[in-house]
């Protein structure tokens, strides 16, 4: 017997799944437009609060370095804080300060970004400043070592300190046979211990250009705003370099399934992960890289999901587990499968247990009621995105650096709504091959006995 | 100012039973309104209609400070059971419901606090409250789900044994709070955690969730009207008085000992830590501003210069007022390499003491003042953010003017405030802890 409560939601559900969330998913009111320099320009009104988010993304990231100078991306997007002629060092960090600004940066495969976050009439200098620091950085060896020590701290605090991040590098440098996204974005220690001031500035000069670039405003200002004090600001840049399309080395068939085992004796927890090389939003064919969302949901998002139903609580063999996709990518990108075991479980009976639970979708797919659920799910996410400034606009800055466009995003919602069982089947035989995946375990090495250390 | 004419303004509705008076004009930008229920419950609510969304964050006084002595992590252990099955649905039917309807439904079991935070979809908030009425009220708490989720926490506190940051941490706190319940780890050990019970569970769900020690923030797309019989509807089961066990105050232990625990990693981690500054003290403001210049959030503090800047000795180093409902401390922390670990050590220090000696600058309050006043609007722009900062001013009782009043507490406060409560953080010194191998820093007792 049913309660009152599972009834009325029962009854809401269908209702739901006929009509789905239509009108609330839809994106607010958002502008594009191009300066004559070429700069892009996206506006995301929010006018509940008086403070504006104001983000400018390079199309340039760890996979356009030159091989040989893994983490120069990253390294150059630190010392994007040293300085300028017109604005010698920190002078951006104080003004900044000054008016209870908050700012950061950050760098991806794809994409380098920086972005403060103010009340909505500093948003003029905010574009002042960023705009003189796109041509005019100026670098002395004086700044740039100790930054590189900082950058090498960095490295160890996220992947040196931590066996688990190391497994990860080792995983994705293994499963991308020819492509750069097979390197660390915040490089190899031994080549960013190498990188240097010119490096950094011959990088800069090359890719750091308007016509390279997007401003994303969110926040409590209108379009018509940010276009005045953009040309105003940006807008008096010249282009400095020709920039082409982002060609990368791309991978060739994928003939064999891989394995990499890190032992270390910190893991206290040993774990399983595996990457299957798959296609992205922006080399999907249509509806492709939806299903593949919808996939990595059913299969592994939540308590609810299949993976977490069979592993963690009908067979009671793991702690936890679940599936993802990056669908923001330019290239071939990643979609991955996790499980740490309970204790006097293997790896092993892990792995073949996630293996089962794929199978039983590539065989018979997933339920009308499995679909409904991930699809609500995940329109619920764009409605939730709404209530953050600083997540819609990194929604739209990603996605334009990532071969996407502004009118993908708005369509998004309607292109998860499309997807059907069969879609999802579909992107499950053809994508989840082991022999485009890596298979990584994470084991405890019993440590050699060696001198106390004091 | 056109921010500050802008920003939150604040109005408390004079709410009796089921009647709501509001009193603000509806034109202004945001309001907080205090409603209350017809059942007696109180909630802020901040209504902004602009989004489909609702926010909830709610707590309980009462967090981990009430495992008893052999069952720490109970608590924790609590709040990660409460959507394992409530009422007649059992763990998965409350997840797939969960799911169905969007919900985000997170629970946190601080030292001081229980504590829910929720998102809603405006138009399933009946499905939704009703799934947080049932996880507050009637959660199953059976044996079954309990094993699991205990694997899971095992799981996680076998991983902390060889992880330096939490190594750090959890000694921190066992030495600082010998026999005290905060030197007890907030998620449990690998000793306590096979320990607990469904009973456990039951009886501290009993004693801790109740009305009389309950506090709710609202912002989204609700009015008073509708809120204040959905709290009844989510709250109003709920025990009229809660039964908390005493906890004593207690100031950190152990200043001047410096602790090295020894893991084969690259980095060092360092985790210090003395007296602090209590919320109710009239030098908390102060003192905020004070660690605000020494060692917090921005790109500017002494801490960040020294170590990071110039020196590019780690990647991050800051400081940080904890003020506790029965202790207040003062922290800093930092991973750093390890052949200069010393020297980082000695940074900081020197800098502590250094703004205990002199205090801080002019200048440099003037530019603490103008970034901490000028930042404050950020803390507002989602609803989340929003029902957070609501419930945070409830919980540490500043009043509902609060927000109103606190940029004006931070311009009131002059050098001499500054350099008198500068000398009172980590006034005994410091106790430190460093696990990796960190080159020039030894074990040491009290008062070396």
């Amino acid at each position: 017997m049913k309660n009152r409560l599972t009834y009325v939601v029962t009854a809401l559900t269908l209702i739901v799944a006929l009509s789905g969330l239509r009108a609330d998913a839809a994106p607010p009111n958002v502008s594009y437009f191009k300066l004559a320099n070429g700069m892009e320009i996206v506006v995301v009104p929010d006018r509940r609060t008086p403070v504006v988010t104001h983000m400018v993304w390079y199309k340039v990231g760890a996979a356009d370095e030159t091989p040989g100078k893994s983490g120069l991306a990253h390294f150059l997007e630190h010392l994007m804080f040293k300085g300028t002629a017109t604005n010698p060092a920190g002078r951006f960090s104080k003004e900044l300060a000054a008016i209870g600004g908050q700012e950061n940066a950050f760098t991806g495969s794809d994409y380098t970004g920086y972005y403060q976050r103010a009340s909505r009439e500093h948003l003029r200098m905010l574009m002042e400043f960023e705009a003189d620091r796109m041509t005019g950085l100026v670098l002395t060896d004086e700044v740039v070592a100790p930054e590189l020590n900082v950058v090498l701290e960095e490295q160890n605090q996220r992947v040196a300190n931590s066996p688990a991040a190391r497994l990860g590098e080792q995983v994705e440098a293994a499963l991308y046979l020819n492509h750069p996204y097979g390197r660390p974005v915040i490089g190899w220690r031994p080549e960013i211990e190498k990188l240097t001031r010119e490096d950094a500035l011959a990088f800069y000069v090359r890719f750091y250009t308007p016509n390279n670039a997007i401003l994303v405003v969110a926040g409590d200002v209108s379009a018509d705003e940010v276009k005045a004090m953009a040309e105003a600001t940006y807008g008096k840049i010249a282009p400095r370099a020709q920039i082409g399309p982002r060609i990368r080395p791309q991978e060739p068939p994928q003939v064999s399934r891989r394995q990499v085992t890190l032992a270390d004796p910190q893991v206290a927890q040993p774990s399983f992960q595996r990457s299957y090389l798959v296609p992205s939003a922006a080399t999907a064919k249509a509806g492709e890289s939806e299903a593949i969302e919808v996939l990595a949901h059913v299969l592994g998002n939540g308590t609810a999901s299949r993976l977490y139903r069979t592993l963690v609580v009908d067979r009671a063999l793991a702690v936890s587990t679940g599936a993802w996709y990056q669908g923001s990518a330019l290239d071939s990108t990643r979609f991955g499968v996790y499980g740490t075991p309970k204790p006097n479980v293997s790896l092993t009976q892990i792995e073949d247990a996630i293996d089962e639970v794929l199978n039983e979708v590539l065989v018979n797919g997933v339920s009308e009621d499995e679909l409904t659920r991930s699809k609500n799910r995940l329109l619920a996410d764009a409605i939730y995105a709404q209530d953050s400034q600083a997540t819609m606009a990194r929604w739209y800055g990603t996605a334009l650096t990532t071969g996407s466009t502004v009118e993908k995003v708005g369509s998004w919602p309607d292109r998860i709504r499309q997807v059907t069982a069969d879609a999802v089947r579909n992107a499950a035989r053809s994508w989840l091959d082991r022999s485009h995946s890596v298979s990584g375990y994470l084991i405890k090495e019993q440590p050699k006995r060696e001198e106390k250390r004091s | 100012m056109n921010m500050q004419a802008r920003s939150i303004k604040l109005a408390v509705t004079a709410a009796f039973a089921a009647l709501f008076f509001a009193l603000t004009a509806p034109a202004q930008a945001t309001t907080i309104e205090r409603v209350v229920s017809p059942g007696g419950i109180e909630a802020w609510l901040v209504r902004e209609p602009a989004v489909p969304v609702i926010a909830m964050d709610f707590s309980f006084r009462g967090g981990s400070n009430q495992d008893p002595v052999t069952k720490s992590g109970l608590a924790y252990m609590v709040s990660s059971m409460l959507d394992e099955g409530a009422g007649d649905l059992d763990a998965n039917a409350f997840n797939r419901l969960m799911q169905e309807n969007a919900l985000e439904l997170r629970f946190n079991a601080s030292r001081d606090h229980f504590s829910g935070s929720v998102r809603v979809l405006r138009d399933r908030q009946a499905q939704s409250f009703d799934l947080v009425r049932l996880a507050l009220t009637a959660p199953r708490l059976e044996a079954e789900a309990l094993e699991r989720v205990r694997a899971q926490v095992l799981s996680s506190l076998r991983r902390e044994t060889t992880s330096p940051g939490d190594i750090a941490t959890r000694l921190w706190w066992k030495t600082a709070f010998p026999n005290h319940p905060y030197g007890r780890p907030n998620n449990g050990s690998l000793e306590s955690v096979p320990l607990l019970t469904p009973d456990d569970l039951r009886s501290y769900v009993k004693r801790v969730f109740a009305r009389d020690n309950l506090k709710v923030a609202v912002v989204g797309d609700i009015d008073a009207a509708t809120l204040g019989p959905l709290l009844d509807r989510v709250f109003g089961a709920l025990p009229a008085k809660s039964n908390l066990s005493p906890v004593p105050q207690a100031p950190p232990q152990a200043a001047g000992r410096r602790i090295v625990v020894d893991l084969d990693v690259p980095q060092a981690v360092l985790s210090l830590g003395g007296t602090g500054i209590s919320r109710k003290d009239p030098d908390f403001i102060p003192a905020f501003i004070v660690n605000h210049i020494l060692g917090g959030g921005s790109f500017s503090s002494r801490l960040y210069n020294e170590v990071r800047e110039k020196r590019g000795l780690a990647y991050g180093v800051y400081s940080y007022l904890l003020p506790l409902d029965h202790s207040a401390l003062f922290m800093s922390s930092t991973q750093t390499r390890a052949d200069r670990a010393g020297e980082a050590l000695d940074l900081i220090e020197a800098e502590i003491r250094r703004m205990a000696a002199e205090g801080p600058t002019e200048d440099e309050l003037a530019k603490a003042k103008a970034y901490l006043k000028g930042s404050y609007a950020l803390a507002f722009d989602t609803s989340t953010k929003i029902a957070g900062a609501l419930l945070a001013i409830q919980t540490a009782e500043l009043g509902i003017d609060y927000i109103d009043k606190r940029n004006g507490l931070i311009d009131a406060v002059t050098i001499a405030d500054t350099k008198r409560v500068a000398k009172r953080l980590a006034a005994g010194g410091l106790l430190v802890t460093v696990v990796g191998r960190p080159k020039g820093i030894t074990s040491k007792d009290n008062g070396g």
